[in-house]
């Protein structure tokens, strides 16, 4: 028997009560076992989905079901399957991280013994046991965020949304978190994440959407996105330049400063003329870099495409 | 059992705990401070000025005092402690860790008002036991002391509850108590028999519901009312249910926390 969606959203609308069209007929689905990025600008729709799978919006029409269970109708049942961890902290800073879980825990009807079991097992996974009674308010940006991961595995969901969960967070830190995040994927939990860092989209998802404006603009392996990404930028640190370069067959430079050059080309373009040409004039080169992460390049056109036929329309 | 009444119990006795904690870990702004009140209405209403008073429906003035400063407390830690803590969980956007779970609604609307009525009735028992160092204790019919106490002490943590799912800031808070329940309480036969006051005034005082129910109490502890006992119980029964209903319904659909 094959198994249902992890998440199966179909024309999924939100009009908010002064008018705003958050979601414009969403249609969108999401594998079992997958790590699916949700992306997006600002305000371009991604908190309000996540609202109502979360069942903190109200949907305006459109339906969508967690592991083929309606979201709208049997929604107690929906909710057990989902883990959720918010963009803003929505703890109370007066608890503790251990007591947080445990009525977390309550929540889902999980015994008390069982809750107090699965507390450790995840406030110790994400390292936040030796605060675990210490007031949640003292804690740091970053244990909060963990606080906030430990206590969205609580049921132990077997999809769990992460919106933002890495913003602010310093870079140890927000490694740890995807390396406690990838592990339960590999587990068998399906994750979905929305983050403003690309580069992590790109490292640990699979699949992503492009979400902008209300609409889904793109939705695809993360792998075929990034084929379709034909134009590459490399950024060289050379020796001294000469104050002029002529372009090479094909590849577009330009002399940043005395030391950096950078130099744009299709995709797959052989190198080696580019280098022999530098080779001929002297010029060593030290190291060599792509100028921007290859999502965010993508994740801006597409965005700004979906702009322009916006402001078209 | 169920299964599912099984996971409905459990979440209602994690709500009603962490109340409970919350009341515990502030004592000395949810239990104190009201105990300190009572003791001085006991010192100031009931020996100083009391003691030149003539007896009411046969009892000292003392003596009759204490089922209303009861009730007084009952009234205001069950109202407070509801809105303080709900409209908390709002502010602190905590609310939502119920919301996203599979908890139904009167399941979060029990577990609260179970709490605020722990509160209340606590107060309750301490004004009573502050009380045996001013006058004897009396309770004549102890089953309805109880429910009365019971019933007035749900009658205000939902309409506590309403109050806060309104609420938008700290100050929405604070004018109901203020400017309607502080009135009200004081007007509601708290300190008099409403026998004493003149038309209209007694006629006017019959629209308090907090009358009816402070009138119950004494007669449960006193049995001596101004109103019919089973009139009050109505009164009761009617805000009980419909504020129930209303506090449900805004929970359901998650006015002032849903989008």
């Amino acid at each position: 028997m094959t198994q249902a969606p992890a998440l199966e959203i179909t024309d999924l609308r939100k009009t908010y009560s002064n008018g705003t069209e958050a979601l414009k007929g969403v249609s969108l689905t999401v594998q079992p076992g997958d790590f699916f990025a949700l992306l997006g600008p600002n305000g371009a729709g991604k908190s309000t989905l996540i609202g109502i799978l979360s069942s903190l919006v109200n949907a305006s029409g459109g339906t969508a079901k967690i592991f083929g269970v309606s979201i709208h109708e049997q929604r107690s049942q929906a909710m057990h399957l989902i883990g959720l961890v918010p963009q803003e902290i929505n703890f109370n800073q007066f608890e503790k991280p251990f007591d947080i879980c445990v009525n977390a825990a309550g929540f889902y009807g999980i015994p008390r013994a069982e809750a107090m079991r699965r507390a450790e097992k995840y406030l110790k996974e994400l390292r936040l046991w030796d605060k675990a009674q210490h007031p949640a308010r003292s804690l740091s940006g970053g244990m909060k965020r963990r606080l906030m991961i430990a206590r969205a595995m609580m049921n132990e969901p077997k999809l769990l949304i992460l919106d933002e969960p890495t913003a602010g967070v310093d870079i140890e830190i927000r490694r740890s978190m995807w390396q406690f995040v990838t592990g339960i994927n590999k587990a068998g939990t399906t994750v979905i994440l929305t983050t403003h860092y690309l580069e992590e989209a790109e490292q640990l998802c699979r699949n992503i959407a492009i979400i902008d404006h209300g609409s889904i603009v793109e939705n695809t392996g993360m792998k075929q996105l990034l084929s379709k990404l034909d134009v590459e930028t490399f950024v060289l640190d050379t020796s001294e330049l000469p104050a002029a370069l002529s372009d090479v067959d094909g590849i577009e430079l330009r002399r940043v400063d005395d030391h950096t050059l950078e130099a744009e080309m299709a995709r797959g373009h052989d190198l080696n003329s580019l280098f022999a040409m530098l080779s001929d004039k002297g010029i060593m080169v030290t190291s060599m870099r792509n100028k921007a992460n290859r999502l965010e390049e993508l994740f801006v056109r597409l965005v700004e495409n979906g702009s322009k036929q916006e402001n078209a329309a | 059992m169920s299964h599912t009444f099984t996971h409905n119990l459990v979440a209602l006795k994690t709500i009603v705990r962490r109340e409970i904690m919350r009341i515990v870990r502030i004592w000395s702004q949810t239990l104190i401070p009201p105990a300190i009140t009572a003791s001085l209405y006991f010192i100031i209403f009931g020996t100083v000025i009391g003691s030149h008073l003539h007896n009411v429906h046969g009892y000292p003035y003392m003596t009759y005092l204490v089922p209303g400063l009861v009730m007084m407390q009952i009234i205001t830690n069950s109202y407070g402690n509801i809105t303080s803590s709900f409209f908390g969980a709002k502010f602190q956007r905590f609310v939502e860790e119920m919301l996203v779970s599979p908890t139904p609604s009167w399941v979060i609307l029990s577990g609260y008002i179970i709490g605020a009525m722990v509160r209340g009735l606590t107060l309750g028992v301490i004004v009573l036991l502050i009380s045996t160092a001013f006058t004897s204790l009396h309770v004549e019919h102890p089953l309805i002391t109880l429910t009365t106490a019971m019933l007035t002490s749900m009658v205000f943590a939902l309409a506590g509850f309403v109050n806060a799912v309104f609420a938008k800031k700290f100050d929405d808070i604070a004018i109901v108590p203020s400017f309607v329940l502080t009135p009200l309480t004081y007007l509601g036969g708290v300190f008099y028999s409403i026998d004493q006051l003149g038309e209209p005034w007694h006629t006017i005082s019959l629209a308090n519901p907090i009358l009816y129910m402070v009138n119950a109490f004494r007669y449960g502890m006193l049995g001596v009312s101004d109103i019919h006992i089973g009139v009050a119980y109505a009164v009761m029964a009617f805000f009980a249910v419909t504020l129930g209903g209303f506090g449900l319904f805004l929970l359901h659909r998650g006015i002032g926390m849903r989008s």
